[in-house]
């Protein structure tokens, strides 16, 4: 296979996948500032800072108010992680690739894309968010699973599944990271009641609590929903289930050595953690040493495939 | 009601299928019978069923240029085939392999001795001014001395029925695919038809085309690499360029996946690493080939090719330096040239050609230019015409202006009236003009000539302007062998 075949299928995954994950990420966000008391003084400012994007924000808008981060988050081209962005980018790469990708799923991409685009002012605005959010994530799942049941199960299947979770396991912990960047003081005796309701809307952003209800079965903890979020084998949106994946895929291609060495690496890493001791600074810190661990997988293959090295 | 052929008008111009009012050509007959016997609604079944497949299959042409960057258009078909009848066939067939085998003897000629030019049969002055001469090419010697692999040239009928060459496409042809999906299409939709008659297959197109390559590999491997090289997506033959190299089991590659060693020799880069390559079909203009020798801004080639076809470590086809020969100036002397390196008369006539750079000829193309078919020599796609008796007294002056400045660059035609074939308007047959252009293929050791071609067709009334591009249509062509039947 060729490589800028393998690298559009690739990135084409990564894309569409961080589309939903960025919805994923401003739907937590809404519900948490909802939930929040005024007092609280809960600021928007924090995702921008999780997704690296604070200096790019800044060069394009005067004001971190609501309206400008959703303004960036949704619908900002200069934001690599914006969702129209990611999307227009995957379109790219799907339309490169037309005769690998089976024909519905390169008009569910457009689609997509088309209702992102010609929606953004009501994602942008409280009153439809949630509703065109929803929309995003639905439209990136049936991509997902038109993929799965009908593309031909071959290489080219192997990178989109790679793409899709690394940036899945990427999101996940900067999903995570939203509750142990600045937002609360932790010790803050008045709003320990909150605590639990945040992390409530942690797992439902990513679909999960239904899901930690079933398996965990306890209340709403920090610790549980950690080790759940982060170390669960069977939850397809935990960072250790992503992982696995990546690793399967992995396996079925050539000169994957390094990359599985890395693998396993992150893969010690993460099940090692205590989440009882991953207090606010330290899950921040910890968060840090995942997303590091995924960039060094992510240099793996992309040398080890992508890359021209001359 | 249905088609009734006797209020189908052919007075004074040649039909392919009809030979006059209510009477087909033999090789016609069972087609207009059968159609004869369609009712409306049954024609209306078989265009919709036509559509679908067509839809189904995917085939479109791609158009550039709306906001959106590049959109794809379903291929505009009719589906009243065009008919030859074989015995005449063979008699192009063999004109056009002549042809060709000359064409390839004077590009090898002008980039080795160029004796054409000292015998001073082929001027060399037009040969300075050559746009499409690349003198980069000089002293090569590709596989067998073959420059042009992909042929593809326009034939038309006069109203008396005699076919003509317009011109020849040696750069990088296009249209086999829709020659290839039109009889796909035909095959679904009348399946019935296919068995009355002996319609002689054009499928094979794809493996002679990968044989071809093939037998210009510089490597004698079993199974050599074989690639088709894009300049990508927003090019408007992006469909061909895909489906050819699907339907050969070959790579399509754009040239950022190509890279070239510094022992000159060509690899694709594959997720497991470098992978040779043997045969590349290149369906990018000369001059986006290589930046380090042509265009240096070109991004869509690959540095350093021009360097590994020299050295003799891959092939290219078409060669670069071929289009030398694919300019009207040039087809003018065809005739010519046939004569120079083959000895024999042209068994398939040029159009009647007045060369500018002539002073006599240019003299008549400037006092009748309201007759002719004016052409730039290095235009294609029908841009950068006049076409004289359709065309305003300011436009004549303009291109007398034009003719003037720079005769080498201009030649005139009659403007001949095209043969016509009954072609599907609402459920009605209306005569509409057409064109055909068959493709040769020239290996190591055989050449091959499609059995027919791709029809185009105008699809507004009075119209001669084919391409797709300006709303033309396509049919399918059959040859058919009436003996066998």
């Amino acid at each position: 296979m060729l490589s800028r075949v393998a690298e559009n299928i690739y990135w084409m995954a990564r894309y569409i996948e961080r589309a939903e994950n960025t919805a994923r990420l401003i739907n937590v966000t809404t519900n948490l500032v909802l939930d929040m008391p005024r007092s609280a003084n809960v600021g928007w400012e924090p995702i921008i800072e999780i997704m690296g994007g604070e200096e790019i924000f800044h060069e394009h808008y005067d004001s971190s108010e609501e309206r400008n981060i959703l303004k960036f988050m949704i619908a900002d081209l200069h934001n690599p992680c914006s969702i129209i962005g990611s999307l227009q980018l995957a379109r790219e790469n799907a339309r490169t690739i037309r005769d690998i990708i089976p024909r519905e799923t390169w008009e569910s991409i457009n689609d997509l894309y088309i209702y992102a685009k010609s929606n953004a002012q009501s994602g942008i605005s409280r009153k439809n968010r949630h509703y065109y959010l929803q929309k995003v994530i639905l439209g990136a799942q049936t991509i997902t699973g038109q993929l799965a049941g009908t593309m031909y199960h071959d290489l080219g299947y192997d990178f989109l599944r790679l793409g899709r979770n690394l940036e899945r396991a990427d999101m996940t912990t900067r999903i995570i990271d939203v509750r142990s960047a600045d937002l609360l003081e932790e010790e803050h005796e008045s709003l320990t009641p909150y605590e639990n309701i945040q992390w409530m809307s942690v797992l439902k952003s990513l679909t999960a609590y239904q899901m930690y209800r079933r398996i965990v079965q306890v209340r709403v903890r920090r610790p549980d929903v950690l080790k759940f979020l982060l170390q669960e084998r069977k939850f397809p949106r935990a960072f250790y289930h992503a992982l696995c994946e990546v690793e399967n895929c992995l396996k079925n291609l050539p000169k994957n050595k390094q990359g599985i060495a890395h693998i396993k690496q992150l893969q010690d890493t993460v099940l090692s953690a205590n989440p009882e001791k991953l207090k606010q600074a330290e899950l921040h810190k910890f968060i840090d040493k995942l997303q590091f661990g995924l960039m060094k997988i992510n240099t793996d293959i992309t040398d080890s495939y992508f890359r021209r090295h001359v | 009601m249905s088609i009734r052929w006797g209020s189908y008008k052919v007075q004074g111009i040649y039909d392919e299928l009809i030979r006059a009012a209510g009477k087909p050509r033999d090789a016609a007959k069972p087609l207009c019978d059968y159609l004869r016997n369609l009712k409306d609604r049954e024609i209306e079944e078989y265009k919709a069923a036509a559509e679908l497949a067509i839809h189904v299959m995917g085939i479109t042409f791609t158009v550039y240029s709306e906001e959106e960057g590049s959109i794809d258009r379903a291929w505009p078909f009719d589906i009243i085939p065009r008919i030859i009848d074989k015995k005449e066939w063979n008699r192009v067939e063999r004109g056009l392999k002549q042809r060709v085998q000359a064409l390839n003897l004077f590009i090898d000629d002008l980039y080795h001795e160029q004796k054409i030019v000292k015998d001073k049969v082929f001027p060399a002055a037009l040969l300075q001014d050559s746009v499409n001469f690349r003198p980069q090419c000089m002293g090569i010697t590709p596989p067998n001395h073959i420059w042009a692999h992909i042929c593809g040239s326009d034939l038309v009928r006069d109203e008396h029925g005699t076919i003509y060459v317009l011109e020849d496409n040696l750069r990088v042809p296009s249209g086999v695919s829709y020659m290839l999906e039109n009889r796909m299409v035909m095959k679904r939709v009348f399946p019935d038809l296919f068995e009355d008659y002996n319609i002689l297959p054009v499928d094979d197109y794809p493996s002679q085309l990968y044989d071809t390559l093939a037998s210009i590999s510089p490597r004698d491997v079993a199974q050599p690499e074989i690639v088709v090289l894009t300049p990508g997506i927003y090019n408007s033959a992006y469909f061909e360029h895909a489906y050819l190299a699907q339907q050969m089991g070959a790579e399509l590659v754009e040239g950022n996946d190509l890279y070239v060693d510094d022992k000159d020799v060509v690899y694709m880069r594959t997720v497991d690493g470098l992978s040779r390559v043997d045969v590349i079909y290149r369906r990018i203009d000369d001059l986006f080939l290589d930046p380090e020798v042509f265009n240096p801004d070109s991004t869509i080639g690959v540095p350093g090719l021009m360097r590994a076809w020299k050295a003799g470590n891959v092939a290219l086809a078409n060669a670069p330096g071929a289009g030398v020969a694919d300019d009207k100036v040039v087809y003018a002397y065809v005739p010519e040239i046939i004569k120079y390196y083959l000895g024999e008369e042209p068994l398939i006539p040029n159009v009647p050609t007045y060369k500018c750079n002539n002073k006599d000829e240019r003299s008549y193309v400037l006092d009748n230019i309201d007759q002719l078919v004016v052409k730039p020599a290095n235009e294609s796609g029908g841009y950068g015409m006049l076409i004289g008796p359709h065309a305003t007294r300011k436009e004549h002056s303009k291109f007398k202006r034009l003719v003037k400045r720079d005769p080498r660059n201009y030649v005139a035609q009659p403007m001949l009236t095209l043969s016509t074939a009954p072609t599907l308007i609402g459920n009605r047959v209306e005569p509409r003009h057409l064109d055909l252009r068959p493709f040769i293929l020239s290996g190591s050791d055989t050449t091959y000539v499609t059995m027919g071609g791709l029809t185009r067709v105008a699809l507004r009334k009075g119209s001669i302007v084919v391409n797709s591009s300006q709303g033309g249509g396509s049919k399918d062509t059959w040859i058919v062998d009436m003996e066998a039947n």
